[in-house]
């Protein structure tokens, strides 16, 4: 599969590559690791007349951890997420959650920002990212913005981003003594992307939940925050009955996608199982 | 729309020799390796980024080169299977192992599986069997239902050879 013609640039820095998509922002797309927009192209589901190729700019990469928090730079690669030492030490979920996606191939190519800009609803970045309590650094013609991830997707692949805004690093706050996350997810087989994903972190303090946050993906148009279990947990035990009424509140949060692959009732089942399997972990 | 022939000069080493090409922007990797420098060890499967027989290593990460623009290669360094061994001569270590265990029928897939395995032996060089098939995901072969592959692999765990 051949895509339609366009013209590349490689940018060498952030201000060139705004200045390019602010001369033609709806027939310009950015080109990172490619994982998501080559295989668009070649379908010609998109015909940009130009690629700005951002995936050597330097100020979007880099994993920095200081004290008061944790910034990753768009162009970190699945693999790099994974492979970081620093970072599994401060949040082990990196490492995890990136074994989970797609292969090896495709982890040394693929980014977080482009999993976070593309906004699939089956991505796995999303789920964690929420939470994670996130935010999102926005560079623009205008200058820098923040966002945080679970006001950052709107609808199915979208965003907040305008045409002329670049997704530029993302950034966490580090986590309090005690906060464990994790993430699991049900793969779709074929594809790899989360039938449904749920990233859960909780923190307790003398068995009673302290703190509480819950990213889920796969089940609806994008990825959302579990608020209504998350404060029914909060000064609660994890004990059985606790966390099965929280998945189960979990589950009816939303109304879920349907496809051929998964209906919406089974979807919300999936929240359910998840949410149990992922609280009794963090229980013990 | 941008005129098909607008070309990009790609300067790239290819298996340690340096080449310059000029090709289209929309060029995909695996056809500037395939077509313009006549290396037709690495494959066309799927071309989709599910298979793996299009696996070349860029700058030592193995990557999926039927979604990897030719144009995003500029100044890279590239391996493929070709660049394992001179013909003739001793196999590649993952190669024999390869032989050695009857990891291939048709051998379609071979030369991007082989690709794979030398980062999966890098990352781990004592990897589990889990460890073997986590690693080869990326990687689909129609014909050995991938036992003798994992058998292949195992063999060469901890042998501390550079694969």
């Amino acid at each position: 599969m051949i895509p339609a013609a366009f013209d590349y640039v490689r940018a060498s820095s952030l201000a060139q590559a705004i200045d390019l998509l602010r001369d033609d922002p709806d027939g310009t797309k950015l080109l990172a690791g490619g994982h998501t927009l080559l295989p668009a192209l070649k379908l010609r589901l998109a015909s940009p007349e130009l690629l700005v190729d951002i995936s050597g700019i330097a100020e979007l990469k880099g994993i920095e951890i200081s004290e008061t928090g944790i910034r990753i730079g768009a162009l970190a690669t699945h693999a790099e997420l994974f492979a970081s030492e620093p970072l599994y030490r401060e949040l082990p979920v990196f490492r995890q959650a990136a074994s989970l996606i797609a292969d090896p191939q495709v982890r040394n190519r693929g980014t977080i920002g482009g999993s976070l800009a593309n906004a699939d609803p089956a991505a796995d970045w999303p789920a964690v990212a929420v939470a994670l309590q996130a935010e999102i650094e926005i560079v623009g013609p205008n200058g820098l913005r923040r966002v945080a991830t679970r006001d950052f997707f709107i609808d199915i692949f979208s965003t907040v981003l305008e045409p002329d805004e670049i997704l530029a690093s993302v950034h966490i706050p580090r986590p309090r003594t005690g906060m464990h996350f994790i993430y699991r997810k049900i793969r779709h087989p074929a594809s790899g992307f989360a039938v449904v994903g749920i990233a859960v972190g909780v923190r307790l303090q003398e068995g009673a939940v302290d703190e509480i946050s819950i990213g889920v993906t796969g089940a609806a148009n994008h990825a959302f925050a579990g608020q209504r279990a998350s404060d029914f947990l909060i000064g609660k035990t994890l004990s059985q009955d606790n966390i099965e009424q929280a998945a189960q509140l979990l589950s009816e949060t939303t109304e879920c996608l349907s496809d051929r692959y998964a209906s919406a009732e089974y979807r919300a089942n999936l929240i359910r199982i998840e949410t149990r399997r992922a609280l009794f972990a963090l229980a013990s | 729309m941008p005129e098909p022939d607008n070309r990009h000069v790609v300067t790239l080493e290819i298996n340690g020799t340096r080449k310059t090409v000029a090709v289209e922007a929309r060029k995909l990797l695996v056809h500037l390796i395939r077509e313009d420098l006549g290396l037709t060890g690495t494959h066309v499967g799927c071309d989709t980024s599910q298979c793996g027989a299009c696996t070349v290593e860029i700058d030592g990460l193995a990557i999926k080169s039927c979604t990897v623009l030719a144009v995003m290669a500029d100044g890279a360094s590239i391996t493929t299977i070709e660049g394992l061994t001179d013909i003739g001569a001793e196999l590649s270590p993952v190669q024999a192992a390869f032989h050695e265990h009857h990891a291939l029928q048709c051998g379609f897939c071979t030369p991007g599986m082989v690709m794979s395995v030398r980062q999966l032996l890098r990352d781990q060089p004592n990897p589990s069997e889990h460890d073997i098939r986590h690693g080869l995901a990326g990687n689909i072969c129609r014909c050995t239902g991938y036992h003798n592959i994992v058998r292949a692999i195992e063999s060469l765990a901890s042998k501390g050879d550079q694969p």
